[in-house]
């Protein structure tokens, strides 16, 4: 396997958007001043009448996109993560999700990924935050195709929708036929011995350790589960039976994130023991992305470490 | 343990040569140390050098060898991502090493992208996140008021950063509590990261904006020393209100070729730019 690194799953929102533009007449796209960031200012430039920058306002960012919602449109919102999920936390919550609404959450910089802007900036606890609105599904996208792709499928489904993007350049893991269905996990390798569960950047780390395994004849299987709300419970149930090992492995806190969602589901349906792999209840900190990657215990080699000690 | 300093004893031509010397001084070092890190916020560092030098060179009370002395002044960089001009602040007032600073950005370094309190001394609060500066000034602000001490707050806040309702929140909480040892100072440059901010979300008009929600607003030229100095103190004076500076300025002030680009909000500059900066400022080399 090639793991080049051409493109960002932010990149993926910013194509995914032009698309949108041009094939659905109601999408309106907000952003709160980092739209060069989030890519959205090429949708700003193509259709300017859809596009509103609400400066440095996350809160009513939220409240805008939900009475955009209310009347018809469908609103795509860009921000940083940390900001997007923590600042407009409640307009989200009381307006966007209790009523059900067409708002979809596309923040970018999600993660330690962000790299030197440091502790502040990365956003380690959004997907707990997120997975716990009733009506909010959870997506967590592993590249640039996946990630265009769900932006694009966000448009169809009912009610609001979390994509968790990234800022810096990842593998491709999926071809360009890749289709998106929510709720739908997906095997990229078949392996009995372990079975690792990742999203987004911890994607290609999983496949990697399960690739150096492999040498050491262990059979790690490897799944994307994609959303983590909803959670394709059935792949990961006869993934646990088979193997009896589950690692889950995300870019975020391993409370309230992936790691908690698969527990939850195993500890009702099927006790298994679980592994989780993320940042333990650490704030970020400044440091490369890769360094940091390291630091955090979140590079191949550590999955690799963490299995061989369980086996 | 009241600190008196030479600068309370000179002239006004003197004073303005001191602390140019040392605004100049910071500016090279914002360079130096963005360019170093190869990420980081030269704008908004730059067009707060000035501002943040008459502070902690002048207004200040503070004493660099006992950070946490209960008698001190506040200071608040509710713009976090303009670390490197507090940090570069806090070095010549002597509160570290300055060779410390070239570790910017770093993995394990003290010197985080945006202030962090748990890590270096000097910061009284972490930031990064915009918006919330104003309000922990209040808190600060009412604290000294309930214990009694003498200590003014000061924060500073960016004209982007006023787009966000918590600082209007807090502008009604501190004008209600009759904050009158509080100063605010807005740095207007009239950029954000997406154009100017006048574009963006207009902001203006700022002065009487904040004279409605009962403040005394000051304007001054954000990067004339000795002004800027004289209407903090003036600022100082004032009661039963807490004052707004509304400091014009200019972003990426002092290299010519950053100056009113919004290309430098967050954009690191490359060997090459970096001589030509420090030329610019004085100095051929590193030195
Ligand atoms: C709550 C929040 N939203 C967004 C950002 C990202 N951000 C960092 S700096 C900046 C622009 C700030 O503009 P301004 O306040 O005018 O600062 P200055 O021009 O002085 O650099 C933005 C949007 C942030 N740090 N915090
Ligand atoms: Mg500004």
């Amino acid at each position: 396997m090639i793991w080049d690194c051409d493109k960002a799953t932010r990149n993926g929102y910013r194509d995914a958007l032009l698309e949108l533009g041009r094939e659905q007449g109601n999408v309106v796209v907000l952003d709160c001043d980092l739209s060069k960031s989030t890519g959205s200012h090429l949708f700003g430039q193509e259709y300017p009448g859809r596009f509103f920058n609400c400066g440095i306002a996350e809160q009513s960012m939220m409240g805008t996109a939900a009475g955009l919602a209310a009347s018809g449109k469908v609103c795509y919102t860009g921000s940083f993560a940390v900001f997007a999920t923590g600042r407009a936390y409640e307009q989200i919550r009381n307006t966007i999700a209790y009523c059900n609404l067409n708002v979809n959450i596309c923040p970018t910089h999600a993660g330690i990924t962000v790299g030197p802007d440091g502790g502040s900036h990365q956003s380690i606890a959004d997907i707990s935050l997120m997975r716990a609105l009733p009506n909010m599904k959870v997506v967590v996208p592993a590249d640039y195709i996946e990630a265009k792709a769900a932006v694009k499928a966000a448009y169809s489904i009912d009610g609001p929708v979390y994509i968790r993007l990234g800022r810096p350049l990842v593998p491709k893991i999926y071809s360009e036929d890749y289709e998106f269905q929510l709720g739908k996990a997906r095997i990229l390798r078949e392996g009995g011995d372990v079975v690792i569960i990742a999203v987004g950047v911890m994607v290609a780390e999983a496949l990697k350790a399960a690739e150096i395994l492999a040498r050491d004849s262990i059979n790690a299987q490897v799944i994307n589960p994609i959303t983590i709300k909803p959670l394709d419970d059935e792949v990961i149930l006869v993934a646990a039976a088979k193997t009896g090992l589950v690692i889950t492995a995300e870019e975020h806190s391993i409370i309230g994130g992936l790691g908690s969602a698969v527990s939850e589901l195993l500890s009702e349906r099927l006790p298994t023991k679980v592994v989780r792999i993320g940042v333990r209840d650490k704030f970020g900190t400044s440091g490369s992305p890769a360094e940091l990657m390291k630091y955090y215990g979140l590079t191949a080699a550590d999955i690799v470490m963490k299995i061989k000690d369980l086996l | 343990m009241e600190i008196i300093s030479e600068e309370e004893k000179m002239s006004p031509a003197e004073l303005r040569d001191f602390l140019a010397e040392k605004a100049l001084l910071i500016r090279r070092d914002i360079i130096k140390m963005i360019t170093v890190a190869g990420s980081g916020h030269p704008g908004g560092s730059l067009s707060a050098a000035d501002i943040i030098t008459a502070l902690y060179f002048k207004v200040l009370r503070h004493n660099p060898q006992a950070p946490k002395w209960p008698l001190r002044d506040r200071f608040v960089l509710s713009k976090g991502h303009a670390a490197p001009v507090l940090y570069a602040a806090l070095a010549e007032a002597g509160y570290f090493e300055r060779r410390e600073l070239w570790s910017l950005r770093s993995l394990g370094s003290r010197f985080q992208g945006h202030p962090d309190m748990l890590k270096l001394p000097g910061i009284e609060i972490s930031t990064g996140s915009l918006g919330q500066g104003l309000a922990i000034a209040n808190g600060m602000a009412l604290a000294a008021k309930i214990d009694n001490l003498d200590s003014t707050v000061y924060t500073l806040i960016g004209d982007g950063e006023s787009q966000e309702g918590e600082i209007w929140e807090a502008a009604l909480f501190a004008a209600h509590h009759r904050l009158d040892n509080l100063v605010a100072i807005t740095d207007f440059n009239n950029l954000q990261i997406d154009g100017r901010v006048s574009d963006i979300k207009n902001v203006c008009p700022i002065d009487s904006k904040w004279s409605a929600f009962g403040w005394h607003v000051i304007c001054v030229d954000g990067h004339n020393l000795l002004d800027i100095v004289s209407a903090l103190e003036s600022a100082r004076a004032v009661s039963g209100k807490p004052v707004m500076l509304e400091a014009t300025t200019i972003k990426g002030k002092g290299v010519s070729f950053m100056e009113d680009m919004v290309g430098w909000h967050g954009k690191a500059p490359t060997k090459e730019e970096m001589k030509s900066a420090l030329k610019e400022l004085g100095v051929d080399e590193w030195e």
